[in-house]
């Protein structure tokens, strides 16, 4: 915790209070608020200098990102917006071959959101951000008025060390390479959907959010020859290889049969017409390996409970960039096709 | 998972398409009527599985494809009104409407709701009695029981602010009025098999008698459709034409008794417009007169007006099953599903769509 809060603030005992406009007016509320619930969850020395920005060493290669994350409702099962803005951002860094190290975290408040919603937020992310093992070492809050926002959003930036010793990526996919899917699909979506929709099921699918950078990083590690990687987030699967292709300009084949999704999510998306292959992910990534190291890779991946289910899926092969085609289930084949528009469940 | 991978066995398939290969001898035109058939077949690739000989044609059974454009102007119109809260099902927020969609008039401010249920429709209107709460109906006869009762319960509680805007119609008028096209190529069909569920398939037995064709009640699973497909071929090849049940596990013959009573009590049937066939009688369902005071019809002014898209969308005669949709100069090109001219690349079960998704050649060699 910091000093500063330790001496000046009264004790941040207030959670049947709310977000006030005030709170992001630059004033004492404002500090109140940092000091009472984000210094104390976030602590670190950078957060402690209370400076306008965070100065870290960063020798090498570095891997920057930012993304943005609007979830609705902000809990849901198995995870929440905040634990998402972190390993979100942390898998991204992954996917440049890189190791996670510094986080930013902006939040827009609307006002009116009670601080104990805005605590269990942030508490999460700072579990998140200690697993990760990633620091939140600058930031910034701003509050809106009542209606202008879906109760909080987050915007997080990381920047991390590349380890991987050749680019980790699209341009350098070849005619034979090999592609490693690191788990189940589906289940981020549909915990999502049926918190939103409130469908009641008989058992809750929990989202699989979580950081996969450390199978990455064993990857890199292990020596293994990882030529691009990819994380499943919003198009699912599909989305992924359609863009993977594209960027590479040869075309991939999948087996479907091989492809892992829960019963149950399997259940729930035929229920409402969902393909599980456009179903986001917030925990799964594609990497995809040199033929002859695919053994070596899977070995390494399934040490990780995150991707202790990985499963080679299938391959590229010399052909139009953009196509990728799975063989169905009863041996014919088919296009995979990314999302479009929004997931819309069908009349019957 | 259970009750769904017997019927994607891989080796059954495969025997299927062995046994259906070794009853043909010539030439047949089979249609199967439902789009949530036609995406199996292409996502499955059923039909690369079929012999040469078989032709499978797609069908008007999209309830979304063949609701005139002017119900979803419609729609459109009542969404834009103050104090208005048009609920639907999601896939007809995309289907364009002569200006605009319903996913574009919810981007500009109106209150269009998704629900997943008519019955969702009604705690609408019952959390918002300051506001019309109206619930788009669309359907085939699989649909229609759910939106009957949601009219039916709103009357019992007497929630005056619900009405329903009705698109419903009804598949044995539409099967005849294929078989009685000039130029008809269609010579047995796969019946829905969940339109079924509700109706029983009684009412096809003339069909099949009258016009000599076999109609087979098919389910959606791949095995399903394969084994609808061989029963209609085994039928063609041995000069029969009478009504099959290959959807057993769902489908009996007089269907379901009570989803029949309700709708006979708050429908009634019309005359409706179709996309792609223009209009057929006895084709569709309205509101009986016990239930006029909720249709939208009656409280925002009636429906007129076109039935069709303009332009140079081929999709009425991809709905007729005349050509395929990849046969359409703009399929893929001019027409895609971010950039629709037609409407049965919008919906899921549009034919155009489901070739676009699984089928769209993109200059690789996608198939043998």
């Amino acid at each position: 915790m910091s000093d500063s809060c330790d001496n000046h603030c009264p004790p941040m005992n207030d959670d049947h209070e709310v977000v006030k406009i005030a709170h992001g007016g630059g004033g004492r509320a404002m500090a109140q608020l940092l000091d009472g619930i984000f210094r104390p969850a976030f602590d670190n020395p950078w957060l402690a200098r209370q400076h306008d920005g965070a100065v870290v060493d960063m020798p090498g290669a570095m891997a920057f990102t930012t993304d943005s994350y609007v979830v609705r409702p902000l809990f849901f099962p198995g995870s929440d917006i905040g634990t998402m803005a972190v390993h979100g951002t942390v898998n991204d860094l992954a996917m440049c071959g890189a190791r996670p190290q510094y986080l930013s975290a902006g939040f827009i408040l609307e006002e009116g959101l009670p601080l104990a919603t805005l605590r269990r937020v942030v508490d999460s992310m700072a579990a998140a951000a200690l697993e990760a093992g990633v620091q939140i070492v600058t930031g910034d809050l701003k509050v809106v008025e009542r209606g202008k926002a879906d109760g909080l959003y987050i915007n997080t930036a990381g920047v991390g060390r590349v380890v991987a010793p050749q680019p980790v990526a699209p341009a350098r996919v070849r005619p034979g390479d090999r592609i490693l899917l690191s788990g189940d699909l589906g289940r981020h979506g549909v915990a999502v959907m049926t918190a939103r929709e409130k469908l009641d099921l008989e058992s809750a699918i929990e989202s699989d959010c979580a950081s996969v950078a450390p199978p990455v990083l064993a990857l890199l590690e292990a020596g293994v020859d990882v030529h691009c990687l990819r994380d499943l987030t919003r198009g699912g699967l599909a989305s992924a290889l359609v863009e993977v292709s594209e960027s590479a300009g040869v075309a991939a084949e999948i087996r479907e049969a091989d492809i892992p999704v829960r019963e149950d999510v399997s259940a729930f998306c035929e229920l409402l017409g969902l393909d599980p292959l456009h179903v986001a992910n917030e925990g799964r990534f594609i990497a995809v390996v040199a033929e002859p190291d695919v053994a070596r890779a899977v070995d390494v991946l399934r040490r990780y409970p995150v991707s202790e289910a990985a499963v080679e899926i299938g391959h590229f092969v010399q052909g139009a960039a953009g196509l990728v085609t799975a063989s169905s289930m009863i041996g014919a084949s088919r296009v995979i096709d990314r999302l479009s528009g929004e997931q819309l469940p069908r009349i019957c | 998972m259970k009750y769904r991978d017997e019927y994607r066995a891989p080796d059954a398939a495969r025997g299927y398409a062995d046994a259906i290969a070794r009853i043909t001898t010539r030439p047949w035109t089979l249609m199967e009527v439902c789009g949530g058939q036609t995406h199996a077949i292409v996502r499955f690739g059923i039909d690369q599985l079929l012999p040469e000989a078989i032709s499978l044609i797609h069908g008007p059974g999209c309830p979304v494809c063949v609701t005139p454009i002017a119900y979803i102007d419609k729609a459109l119109e009542i969404a834009a009104l103050p104090r208005v809260i048009l609920c639907t099902f999601g896939d007809m927020l995309r289907v364009p409407g002569t200006q605009s969609d319903l996913s574009a008039a919810r981007a500009r401010g109106a209150d269009v709701r998704v629900v997943y249920s008519p019955l969702e429709a009604l705690t609408v209107a019952r959390q918002n009695p300051r506001h019309e709460v109206v619930f788009f109906a669309v359907g085939f006869e699989t649909t229609a029981p759910a939106n009957a009762m949601a009219v039916y319960q709103a009357q019992r509680e007497g929630l005056g602010n619900f009405s329903v805007l009705v698109s419903q119609v009804l598949v044995p008028p539409a099967i005849r009025a294929l078989l009685e096209r000039p130029g008809n190529r269609v010579q047995g069909f796969l019946a829905a098999g969940h339109v079924c569920t509700i109706t029983g398939y009684e009412e096809y037995e003339p069909i099949a008698r009258e016009h000599g064709v076999p109609i087979v009640v098919t389910g959606f699973e791949p095995l399903d459709i394969l084994e609808g497909v061989y029963r209609c071929v085994r039928q063609l090849e041995q000069g029969e034409s009478c009504v099959e049940n290959q959807y057993s596990r769902a489908v009996r013959r007089p269907g379901n008794a009570m989803a029949q009573q309700v709708m006979q009590a708050v429908f009634q049937v019309v005359p409706r417009q179709w996309r792609g066939m223009g209009d057929i009688p006895d084709s569709g369902l309205g509101l009986s007169p016990a239930y006029r005071s909720y249709d939208a019809e009656t409280r925002f002014g009636a429906v007129n007006g076109e039935a069709e898209m303009r332009g140079d969308c081929l999709s009425g005669a991809v709905l007729r099953g005349e050509i395929r949709p990849d046969q359409c100069p703009a399929f893929g090109s001019r027409c895609t599903p971010e950039r629709p001219l037609g409407v049965t690349m919008v919906s899921e079960e549009g034919a155009c769509a489901a070739y676009y998704r699984y089928r769209r050649p993109t200059g690789g060699s996608a198939r043998e």
